[in-house]
């Protein structure tokens, strides 16, 4: 069979959603946040909500979201993201809105606002891109940085007994009475992005019946801050971020899973 | 069982050249090439062509969402 027999419109299995913008996005060659957007739109896509969604950019490398999501977009100060999408939803309750943030965004310097929307049980989606560094400022220890793990201020490795211990948010939030869904996935392989998206519907099904908050943490690479080629940042994150943060449900219809 | 035949489309002026398509093959179809894009990034492109299957993966995991998937069951 030639080439041209089976690239026909009649035999598509996969295209780039609409919802994603064309513009180029921004972020460096292999870094998760592209994949993320593009599941996040996908989801949206396929539950016919383009118009019905409102979406809360960060500030991070991911600052620009809306310039790639095609949906509406507010854009929220340094942390502020979960703030901001409570304001949007109490006023818009009949709308599906979420945040999209990095952890130096929802695990630094906006933990206030994260545990306090968690516990209020806004009805919400809130998507955590967890990289384990400030990515957009030049590769920062974040609070999430790994035990030993080297970033630019923390050349020599994460020392915990002067820099602290990481935070795992999403362990935290699952304990909270707020949050009704609670899930650790990742996007570096075929089996996790769609495991990943299927997280993103069911969030988005749980806020159509108003049962609280979803809270998705997405383990993520940074190959740029992180000093790898993609692909080397890839393997990285699986034998050291995934062992530190493991993948899976920590809560489901309001019930902590029992490990 | 049914034999599937496929073929990618790489949007080659939006690919960054990261690679994890390649990796991510399960039949080892693509390679970047040795010329680049506008951008400055070796592409993308089948290098094995009769071994894609379909599948999609590449296009699942592409950060920059730039490969479009065909297939034919035999
Ligand atoms: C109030 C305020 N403080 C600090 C900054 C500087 N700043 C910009 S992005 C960023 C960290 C972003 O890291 P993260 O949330 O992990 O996102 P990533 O870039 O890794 O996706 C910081 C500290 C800012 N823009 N505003
Ligand atoms: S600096 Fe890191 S998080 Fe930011 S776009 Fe580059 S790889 Fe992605
Ligand atoms: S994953 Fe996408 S951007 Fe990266 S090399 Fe493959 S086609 Fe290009
Ligand atoms: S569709 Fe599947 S077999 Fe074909 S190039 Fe992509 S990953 Fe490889």
């Amino acid at each position: 069979m030639n080439l041209k027999d089976i690239i026909k419109p009649e035999n598509l299995v996969y295209s780039k959603t609409p919802l994603l913008t064309d513009n180029v996005m921004s972020y460096c060659p292999g870094c998760s946040h592209g994949t993320a957007h593009r599941i996040i739109m996908e989801v949206i896509e396929e539950m016919g909500i383009q118009s019905e969604t409102i979406g809360v950019a960060p500030v991070g490398c991911s600052v620009l979201a809306y310039d790639f999501m095609n949906i509406d977009m507010a854009q929220a100060a340094h942390g502020r993201a979960p703030a901001v999408a409570t304001g949007i939803k109490r006023c818009w309750p009949e709308k599906y809105v979420f945040t999209y943030q990095g952890d130096g965004d929802l695990a630094a310097i906006g933990t206030a606002e994260t545990i306090h929307a968690c516990n209020r049980g806004e009805n919400i989606m809130i998507v955590f891109i967890n990289n384990g560094i400030y990515g957009m400022t030049g590769g920062q220890m974040a609070p999430t940085t790994l035990p030993g793990m080297k970033s630019s201020t923390s050349p020599f490795g994460r020392d915990v007994a002067t820099m602290g211990n990481p935070i795992k948010m999403t362990d935290l939030v699952a304990q909270l009475p707020g949050t009704y869904y609670v899930t650790r996935q990742a996007v570096h392989k075929p089996v996790n992005v769609r495991r990943t998206k299927k997280a993103i519907r069911i969030a988005l099904e749980n806020q159509k019946l108003n049962k609280g908050l979803s809270f998705i943490e997405i383990v993520s690479s940074c190959n740029s801050g992180w000093k790898m080629t993609p692909v080397q940042a890839n393997i990285w994150m699986e034998e050291n971020m995934i062992p530190f943060y493991p993948l899976g449900d920590l809560k489901v219809d309001g019930e902590l899973v029992k490990k | 069982m049914a034999k599937a035949r496929g073929a990618i489309v790489v949007d080659i002026e939006k690919c960054k050249g990261c690679e994890v398509c390649v990796v991510n093959c399960p039949t080892n179809v693509i390679r970047l090439t040795r010329e680049v894009n506008g951008k400055g990034y070796h592409y993308a492109y089948m290098e094995v062509p009769e071994a894609c299957i379909g599948c999609a993966n590449c296009a699942v995991v592409c950060p920059d969402g730039v490969i479009t998937v065909y297939q034919v069951k035999e």
